[in-house]
């Protein structure tokens, strides 16, 4: 084969010795200066094998004279990130929640310090996008058991509701009225009836008006005489259009019969006081927040400022 | 076996090209060219273009931090990057249309690997003489004499390299600004290191690659060959007419010998900065810079023939010529039905370039709608959408702009921080020059209604109204039972 090579006469070049149905292929030398660049490329390897991690160990690799690795970089680099936001953080532990919405640089570091925190902790039970499922609250509506605006939330997290382990946790259950013979199951459809109608959900009936003497009797010392609700107890607004547990009679006839105690963890003794606080403005965040009430306003109605303190006489 | 003294080897040694001084046509076109592109290099950065308070002041700008491309009176933004590509795809057609009609003239005559490599060898015959003087010198041995017009050649290589390298920086920032930074040590790293580096590549390309960067780096000579035809004006010599060579007509007359035009004084392999032959054909080394057409229209006078026997020429007019019929008149071989073409597709996406620049509008509007909840049930039973939308100022000054629902009947929207009791059917946002501002917003409608309802969010400068952008999007409810 090698004996085939010949001068190509037009190109005045060696043909590579070999053919292919008449076809030859010309062996063009590589210029020089190509073969200097290969070497010099082959003498940097050499100092990156040196200086950089390259060969495999047993158990390890080598490690190379800068000691560099992924991991080394990655922790140098979260570590350059917590310096950055140290002061942030600082920053927001020093304020008190309620006068974040002053800060809006601060505001808007929390709120993307509590969607981080809330991917982590939160998701399991009130979803991705805080939208809740049956039994756990969507974050996202103007509709709060135990209060809406950033201070609420905030003990909200940081207590949990029903806890049993927590002295400060909100307290306040529906109880179990067919499963305790507290009520009648007929007693209670009638009850069931009355509730419906005053949310809008069913037209007035004789079984609804039998009921609004059993909810006055049974219910009204929680949800109030209005059906409204009371924040103290996280007794639900009966009257609106969320029903946590289902609107329908049959979910109804199962939240009044068998009760219901949904349980929400405290936070506090899991998480720094910093980040309940960003999730406070997190989930404040989510368009259902409320304004922080005027301290010289707790007298106003319960329509105006549904708020966690009992200033309203009206349960009675 | 082969003889081996004649086998080229695996690598080869480049040979070293000491092109000659020339004079002539081609030679004055090729100073007027490198004057040209070399004060358009240097000198674009330090235009000044007065944009207002909120734009940089420098007419060619590319903002790579805040990711504008400033033009003279155009503002491009990132999103408006096919106006970019247009220009590339123009700078394309143009090279067929220039390379259809002759030949590689891109090459010859403006490739800054070209303009650099002619520029350095300006400054090779300036310090170290003519092709005679240079090739004494390579060949002389390493005295301090030789290694001081060495490193004097070299310095002053690195000195216009390095204003090349430095000359780029400034055209990604404000060039007056940028050089008192460079000079003080405040600029950036990247500033220098880009500086640094272009100014090796210029050195090297320049000064010791030349022609192996169009012989082996570059791929534009393998594309150019492709779209030449038959009707492409290339430097070509007339061998019918040179040939064959004699080396004194005297003497071939009085042996009564055929000569042809070519004395063989290889005059035109003595200027040629590739160092090539060009009458052994058209081939890839040659860069069409028609020096050799100087140079032996010189010789030619000398002998008292005809100029042109080296000479841009089509192939099928050398074929006529050849036959002895009369060529294609230059204007008839420049406008044919091809280079028409290629023009008429030039020219028609400049022009509509043009046109959509100067009607395109400068704000705009994009809505995403949330996914994750796709809808949210208020208290009263109303339904919640959330929508994040992005409101473009491509002005440089402050702009207030009213967002409008258009369809949704009963919708009202607020924004992000607002209260739904200040909900309306349009809101009013002020942009700042030259940004886009990112808004949340609450669009809340009756729950009645379809699953799935299209409306759009109508976006209106507020001092002109004519001006607006629209984009469409759809409200969720929760299905019939939910």
């Amino acid at each position: 084969m090698a004996e085939n090579k010949r001068i190509d006469q037009a190109t005045g070049t060696q043909t590579v010795g070999h053919e292919w149905d008449g076809i030859e292929e010309l062996d063009t030398p590589m210029p020089r200066w190509w073969l200097w660049t290969f070497y010099a490329s082959i003498v940097f390897s050499i100092g990156y094998v040196i200086v950089y991690p390259a060969f495999p160990l047993i158990h390890d690799s080598s490690k190379g004279l800068w000691n560099w690795s992924s991991r080394g970089a990655l922790e140098k680099e979260i570590a350059a990130d917590a310096a950055r936001k140290a002061p942030i953080l600082s920053a927001i532990a020093a304020t008190p929640i309620e006068q974040l919405p002053a800060r809006p640089d601060l505001m808007r570091a929390a709120v993307q310090g509590g969607a981080a925190a809330f991917r982590v902790h939160c998701v399991q039970c009130h979803g991705s996008g805080a939208a809740g499922s049956k039994g756990y609250p969507n974050l996202n509506d103007d509709d709060w058991l135990w209060g809406g605006d950033l201070k609420a939330i905030e003990y909200t997290i940081t207590y949990g509701a029903r806890n049993p382990d927590v002295a400060e946790t909100h307290a306040g259950m529906m109880p179990a009225f067919i499963r305790d013979q507290m009520l009648s199951p007929a007693q209670v459809q009638d009850a069931i009836s009355h509730v419906r109608v005053i949310s809008g959900q069913e037209k007035p009936s004789a079984s609804a008006r039998r009921g609004a003497q059993v909810f006055a009797d049974n219910c009204a010392a929680c949800h109030g005489a209005d059906g409204k609700g009371l924040r103290q107890f996280g007794a639900p607004n009966l009257t609106d259009g969320i029903w946590l547990f289902g609107g329908d009679r049959a979910a109804l006839q199962e939240t009044v019969g068998g009760g219901r105690q949904g349980v929400m963890p405290a936070w506090g003794h899991r998480l720094d006081p910093v980040t309940i606080k960003m999730l406070a403005a997190y989930v404040h965040g989510l368009g259902g927040g409320e304004a922080t009430p005027a301290p010289d306003a707790a007298t106003q109605t319960a329509e105006a400022t549904p708020q966690g303190t009992p200033a309203t006489p009206t349960t009675q | 076996m082969t003889d081996q003294s004649k086998t080229p080897g695996f690598y080869e040694k480049r040979k070293a090209v000491f092109p000659k001084q020339v004079d002539g046509p081609f030679r004055r076109f090729k100073w007027v060219v490198m004057a040209v592109t070399l004060a358009i290099y240097w000198g674009t950065p330090w235009i000044r273009w007065d944009r207002g308070p909120h734009a940089p002041d420098q007419a060619v700008l590319v903002d790579l931090a805040n990711r504008r491309f400033y033009m003279f009176s155009i503002e491009i933004w990132p999103q408006e990057f096919y106006y970019i590509a247009g220009l590339l795809i123009m700078a394309g057609i143009g090279l067929f249309l220039v390379t259809s009609a002759v030949g590689r003239a891109w090459c010859g005559y403006a490739c800054p690997q070209t303009v650099w490599t002619d520029l350095f060898q300006h400054v090779e015959r300036f310090l170290d003489g003519d092709r005679n003087a240079q090739m004494k010198l390579e060949r002389a041995p390493w005295t301090l004499g030789k290694l001081w017009k060495r490193l004097r050649k070299w310095a002053v290589w690195l000195g216009i390299s390095f204003l090349t390298g430095g000359a780029w920086i400034f055209y990604f920032a404000d060039a007056p600004t940028l050089q008192h930074d460079f000079w003080t040590g405040q600029a950036h790293f990247v500033a220098y290191a880009t500086t640094f580096l272009l100014m090796m590549t210029t050195f090297i390309l320049g000064g010791f690659m030349r022609e192996q960067v169009c012989i082996y780096m570059c791929p534009w000579p393998r594309i150019q060959s492709a779209m030449l035809d038959e009707k492409s004006l290339i430097v070509t010599y007339k061998h019918w007419r040179g040939e064959p060579r004699s080396h004194g007509k005297k003497r071939a007359e009085e042996e009564g010998e055929a000569f042809g035009d070519c004395i063989d004084c290889l005059q035109c392999v003595q200027v040629c900065p590739t160092g090539i032959d060009i009458r052994e054909g058209p081939q890839i080394g040659c860069i069409t810079c028609a020096l050799c057409i100087d140079a032996c229209d010189k010789v030619m006078a000398q002998i008292g023939r005809p100029r042109g026997l080296i000479d841009y020429a089509t192939e099928l007019d050398c074929e006529k010529e050849m036959r002895g019929e009369t060529p294609t008149p230059v204007l008839r071989t420049l406008f044919r039905p091809r280079t028409l073409v290629y023009f008429g597709i030039w020219a028609g996406i400049g022009l509509a370039m043009l046109l959509a620049l100067g009607n395109r509008t400068r704000i705009a509007l994009s809505a995403d709608a949330d996914r994750n909840p796709e809808y949210v049930r208020l208290s009263d039973g109303a339904i919640r959408n959330a929508y994040l939308i992005k409101l473009s100022n491509m002005e440089s000054r402050p702009r207030a702009m009213q967002v409008t629902l258009d369809g949704l009947p009963g919708g009202l929207m607020w924004a992000e921080g607002g209260t739904r009791d200040q909900a309306a059917r349009t809101i009013r946002f002020d942009v700042s020059p030259d940004q886009v501002r990112k808004e949340r917003v609450y669009v809340v409608a009756p729950a009645s209604g379809a699953a799935r309802e299209d409306f759009s969010f109508t976006l209106h400068a507020i001092d002109s109204p004519e001006e607006s952008a629209q984009d469409e999007d759809s409200f969720v409810r929760p299905e019939a039972g939910k």
